[in-house]
């Protein structure tokens, strides 16, 4: 006789005629629709069906904030061909199409987290409860990771919510929340989360959950509750519409475009996310199965998703503290200097329910940062992600000021005032002299070397670096610097502050630039030696968009500011020498000096208008280039040269820096460069970029430009060690 | 017959250094369904029924009293001191201060406590306090939009700034603002809170049905028997005159559970059978020092003793003040649920009253939320209510609290009791479509009263 070993992920108990499927992977923190899972969910169905006394059936988790957050990303990444992968999502889809095609109605019961292979689940059963709970979100994040969904997603949601819904869901991958789910019919019904009652809130929540579902699928089962809901006009109408062959292809055209237009194609889900949706439309269910599978295969297997899955996982290790619980949590945080950096600092902290002071030294300097922090926080009201009663609450915790007073009991302070270090060292001694003795002093500057800063410090242990990222409401990416005085205490703080802030957090040595600013300079500089040699702004930016940046070089230098760049860029090349040049550094001042310091002044590289996509070229800014103009050098001046010229320099100080010990591990370089600078995602960051490249590609490429203008070409020592032998990899 | 009272009496509450203070009398108009008999009233109308209600059984000289204090949640603009206004018009004297307070369910307790207060800290030896509300009529008001326009109006100079004001108005500006349905901090209705609570705690649609039952069916026997004396005669110009309570219904189980839930749907519980209703109605209270009541002749009906405010998180707790408020009080009078005679608790919903019993019940909840060891035990029920309560009898927001402390004075004499407790949840009172709807509470307020009895038949 066998031994059937115990079922640990899933287990049902039968309430009257409801079978209720419990689902729970002991070993994880989120449900996933692991080898594990999908057995023991076949066993139990098995069992259910089989099962006469059973009239209907409930899909539930008990597993807090999470119904079933997608499919196991392991089990595709261990796959070796596609065709391995194809046969995964053929299972899956046989898997779903069965619960679809129940003799039994089921009812799934969603609270937390139904994404990607969880909603694909959950849409192949009858009916559909989620909790209104904020945890709960549905979505098909798969395109993110550059994938489809693959295991029906692409047949059944055009069906549920229509071909326009369906397209935005999958092709944006965004999270829906239930209220939204419930207007788009992806969702039948809504419950209530609950407050504390005679057991803890969200296990009572989801207990009620069940009630509920329970309730329901037993009136499914007595027809007492209708499946079918009736259309209103508009839905008709649409319907009438969407039935039309010609409104069908005009939308995939439109579609199409739209993506092709957003991802240079350079991003191939998109496009076969369309083509699987429409085999399923056009030509029925199973050539649309049979075109989903098989695109998914073949997305599973390119370096697009590698790189894409690869910078989720990156995310995943940079969203946890490495250095221990710090010894006294930080509560109240000071910050220095209320302009655009200061007050977005506090915007993020104010609203995590940090007490937060913000310091300025002119009453204008304050109201301005008040103003930015309401607004930031008014327009997440306007958009309903917030009540204004939360606003208010949340705005409690900020208190503006333009002295000292209170110093005494903050726990940190990050100082964001001019980058000048008599500037720095004069606020530290200021700051030192009131703040108590555990209190952590941290800058946030983008170039300034820490050590030197700490130089003016009493306590140098506790001077650390906090590079944020403007806007830094919406910039993901913290870069944390340590010097060698820095205790490790010290970094577990600040790493914690910056987690609660939410930020992605990459730690790094000290030294010129750090890691994130050290990479772009040498590839500004180059930016600036392609517009002396004639090439204009607009197709500067062409040139870096279509490799991958979300955003232009020349529009980059202008977000950043002109006299950041310079200030940068002087500062840097005096540390580094010649390798950091390039460019004249004389095109960026004279540009400072006639006021065109970029967005931020109205005028840059670019004239902005009032909208936001309001801009032209700036003559007079193209009359300073011309003055510096010069020869192009027609061997290395081809698009492609010119994309490596600026990439290749990037990517080597990015080795360089690891070479260095800037950086602790490609991981945290590849993460930086994504969510700080916006090297191109689908390449997955420069570590990723040389691993799929080729190293030796990379260097013979390097060696051309190197012939031409020298050292600032020159591949380092790590990259030509990787160039010699081909099995050594950044990521394995 | 003093002796055998006292026999039966516990220790007093009196404490060294503070005053005696006490009820002497209190009475409320009938209780009506808004939109019956009372609608072409205005909210101060009933106030002063009620006042000249409380002159007229009292015979207090219209100038012995020091100050009139009124409760109210729904303000109608035009006498938004509405205690000013009624007193006056009930014929006291002018010389006589008056003020409004509002504070949602407990309006009313704030106004007995605030007489409290002014008596506790000599200031005062006699003061009235009332409750009003008037849900027959509420201020709708037009748009933000059009007041701005309105009011830009009046400053606009020259014809032409006025034509290009009127030229700016549009449809949407057309469109009135009702009192808010939801409230203001959590943007949800008192009944879909209600219907939370319930789920919470587990408590089913047939406990909350036949609690609402027991409600109506106590009410009826207590109006047939002639107990809820309280009520006085009110003769409203143009109609008839009102002498009893209208919204008492006593219905059946299968009757109520035909009504499909008012706020969630399609799965909630709390119904409109179950929900205390949109009502009109007034109450008046007498409150002295001891000191003053005697020497004036007068035989309180009771001692007012001791008082709690507790205030918890408006969005999931925040009709579980009774809880929280409960073991409080009585810690601070030095009592035990068992020594108390007598339990008035506010009914805002039967699914909030039986969610509070069972938060009363529950160790695990004192422990959690409350810091205690133990539970605080619950009110028995044959001590609860026991002549109906805000679901049958009506629930004027602001006018509640006085009704339940002179209840409280007249079960404790009728029934013997010595101690009775009172309990009451409150919110920031709204409307909504069909029923009721008290909005969300925070705080709860307990008032302690003995009863008077040995000291006063002698």
């Amino acid at each position: 006789m066998m031994m059937v070993p115990p079922r640990t992920h899933v287990s049902y108990e039968l309430k009257d005629d409801v079978a209720v499927i419990r689902l729970n992977d002991p070993t994880s923190k989120v449900n996933t629709l692991s080898v594990q899972m999908q057995a023991e969910l076949t066993e139990v169905m098995g069992e259910v069906w089989s099962n006469g006394a059973v009239k209907s059936a409930v899909f539930i988790s008990t597993k807090p904030g999470c119904f079933i957050a997608g499919a196991d990303i392991n089990m595709i990444q261990a796959c070796k061909s596609s065709e391995e992968v194809t046969s995964l999502s053929r299972e899956g889809q046989k898997m779903f199409e069965k619960i679809e095609k129940s003799p039994i109605p089921i009812v799934a019961a969603i609270n937390g987290s139904c994404l990607g292979g969880g909603l694909e689940f959950a849409i192949a059963c009858q009916y559909r409860v989620a909790t209104k709970s904020r945890k709960t979100i549905l979505g098909t994040p798969e395109v993110m990771l550059g994938l489809l969904p693959g295991a029906g997603g692409t047949q059944r949601l055009p069906k549920m919510v229509g071909l326009p819904g369906a397209f935005d869901m999958m092709l944006t991958g965004r999270n829906i929340r239930a209220d939204k789910a419930k207007k788009m019919g992806l969702v039948h019904q809504l419950v209530d989360p609950l407050g504390p009652g005679l057991k803890p809130a969200e296990e009572r929540t989801i207990e009620y959950l069940e009630e509920v579902a329970v309730g329901v699928a037993k009136g499914i089962a007595n027809k007492k509750v209708s499946l079918t809901k009736e259309k209103g006009f508009m839905q008709k109408l649409q319907d009438t519409v969407m039935g039309l062959g010609p409104v069908r292809k005009q939308i995939y055209k439109t579609v199409s475009d739209k993506v092709q237009k957003q991802t240079k194609g350079l991003y191939p889900a998109p496009v076969k996310i369309i083509e699987s949706i429409q085999a399923g439309v056009e030509q029925g269910g199973e050539a649309g199965y049979v075109a989903e599978a098989t695109n998914f295969g073949k997305l599973a297997m390119t370096s697009e998703s590698r790189a894409l899955i690869g910078l989720y996982q990156g995310q995943v290790i940079c969203k946890k503290n490495h250095y221990g619980t710090p010894e006294k949590e930080v509560k109240k945080l000071a910050i220095l200097g209320a302009g655009l950096m200061g007050a977005g600092i506090a915007q993020v902290s104010v609203d995590k329910g940090l007490t937060t002071i913000l310091k300025d030294t002119a009453v204008d300097g304050i109201s301005r940062g008040e103003q930015q922090v309401y607004k930031g926080l008014n327009d997440k009201v306007k958009k309903k992600a917030l009540t204004s009663f939360a606003r208010d609450t949340i705005l409690s915790n900020l208190s503006a000021q333009l002295d000292y007073s209170s110093f005494k009991s903050a726990d940190m302070v990050i100082e964001a005032v001019f980058e000048d270090i008599n500037i720095k060292h004069k606020v530290l001694k200021e700051v030192e002299a009131v703040i108590p003795p555990h209190c952590i002093f941290a800058s946030n500057t983008s170039a300034l070397p820490i050590k030197d800063i700490a130089a003016a410090s009493k306590r140098p242990e506790k001077v650390i670096g906090m590079h944020y990222f403007s806007p830094v409401d919406k910039m993901q990416l913290l870069e944390i610097i340590t010097t060698d005085k820095t205790s490790k205490d010290t970094t577990a703080s600040a790493v914690s502050v910056g987690l609660k802030q939410g930020k992605i957090i990459i730690v790094v040595g000290d030294g010129p630039g750090f890691y994130t600013t050290r990479c772009l300079a040498p590839m500004l500089a180059e930016a600036v030696r392609v517009l002396q040699e004639g090439v204009g702004p607009k197709r500067l930016d062409a040139l870096t968009t279509s490799f991958g940046f979300p955003v232009g070089a020349a529009t980059l230098a202008d977000e950043v500011g002109i006299d950041v760049a310079a200030h940068v860029a002087e500062d840097l090349g005096k540390a580094f020498g010649s390798r950091f040049g390039g460019g004249n550094v004389d095109v960026l001042k004279t540009m400072v000096e006639k006021g065109f310091k970029g967005r931020k002044s109205g005028k840059g590289c670019y004239i902005y208008g009032k909208g936001k996509k309001d801009k032209s070229v700036n003559p007079d800014a193209e009359e300073i280039l011309k003055k510096y103009k010069l020869a192009a050098h027609p061997a290395i001046s081809t698009d492609s040269d010119i994309q490596y010229r600026l990439v290749s320099r990037f990517v080597n100080e990015a080795v360089l820096c690891l070479q260095e010990n800037i950086l602790r591990n490609p991981v945290e370089g590849d993460i930086g460069a994504v969510f700080g600078l916006g090297f191109p995602p689908c390449l997955g960051g420069p570590f990723r970029f040389v691993d799929s490249f080729g190293a030796e590609r990379l260097v013979g490429i390097m060696k051309r430009f190197e012939d031409i203008y020298g050292n600032q070409f020159t591949p380092c020592q790590l990259l030509l060690d990787h160039a010699k032998n081909p099995s050594k990899k950044f990521h394995k | 017959k003093v002796l055998s009272i006292q026999t039966k009496s516990k220790k007093t509450l009196a404490r060294p250094n503070v005053k005696n203070i006490v009820l002497v009398e209190g009475v409320r108009t009938p209780f009506l369904l808004s939109g019956t008999t009372y609608s072409d009233l205005m909210p101060h109308d009933l106030a002063r029924a009620a006042l000249q209600g409380l002159l007229h059984r009292t015979a207090i000289p219209k100038d012995v009293v020091d100050y009139i204090i009124y409760g109210t949640v729904i303000q109608e603009v035009k006498t938004s001191n509405v205690a000013r206004e009624a007193a006056l018009g009930a014929g006291f004297s002018d010389k006589i201060p008056s003020h409004t307070v509002t504070m949602a369910c407990i309006s009313s307790n704030q106004a007995m406590t605030s007489a409290v207060g002014l008596i506790a800290a000599g200031q005062c030896d006699a003061v009235v306090a009332g409750g009003v509300e008037f849900m027959s009529d509420v201020p709708i008001r037009h748009s933000r939009k059009m007041r701005k326009t309105m009011l830009s109006l009046n400053k606009a100079k020259t014809l032409g700034q006025r034509l290009s004001l009127l030229g700016s108005i549009r449809l949407a500006h057309l469109s009135p603002e009702l009192p808010a349905v939801a409230e203001f901090s959590t943007s949800e209705t008192m009944g879909h809170s209600a219907d939370r609570l319930a789920a919470a705690f587990g408590v089913s649609r047939v406990e909350q049905d036949e609690f609402a039952l027991r409600s109506h069916s106590l009410a009826k026997k207590a109006q047939d028997a002639g107990l809820l004396q309280d009520v006085i005669s009110f003769k409203v110009p143009g109609r008839d005159i009102v002498s009893q309570d209208n919204g008492i219904r006593p219905s059946s189980m299968e009757q109520m559970a035909k009504l499909k839930p008012a706020f969630i749907k399609p799965h909630g519980t709390v119904t409109a059978a179950n929900s205390s209703f949109l009502t009109d109605g007034a109450s008046a209270v007498l409150i002295m020092s001891e000191e003053k009541a005697l020497a004036m002749g007068y035989k309180p009906k009771a001692y007012l003793r001791d008082f709690v405010y507790v205030s918890q998180d408006p969005k999931d707790q925040l009709l579980l003040g009774p809880t929280y408020g409960t073991p409080k009080v009585l810690e601070r009078a030095g009592l035990t649920m068992s020594d108390i005679d007598v339990f008035e608790f506010h009914e805002a919903f039967a699914g909030q009253i039986m969610a509070n019993l069972k938060a009363m019940d529950s160790d695990w909840f004192a422990q959690t939320y409350m810091g205690r060891k133990s539970k605080v035990g619950t009110p028995p029920m044959d001590k609860f209510n026991l002549w109906g309560g805000s679901l049958s009898l009506g629930h004027p927001f602001g006018a509640t609290g006085c009704r339940l402390v002179t209840t409280v004075a007249h079960r404790l004499q009728k029934e013997g009791g010595q101690y009775g407790l009172v309990a009451a949840c409150a919110a920031g009172g709204q409307v909504s479509d069909t029923h009721v709807q008290h909005s969300l509470v925070v705080p709860a307020m307990i008032a302690f009263c003995t009863y008077a009895k040995h000291l006063y038949e002698l």
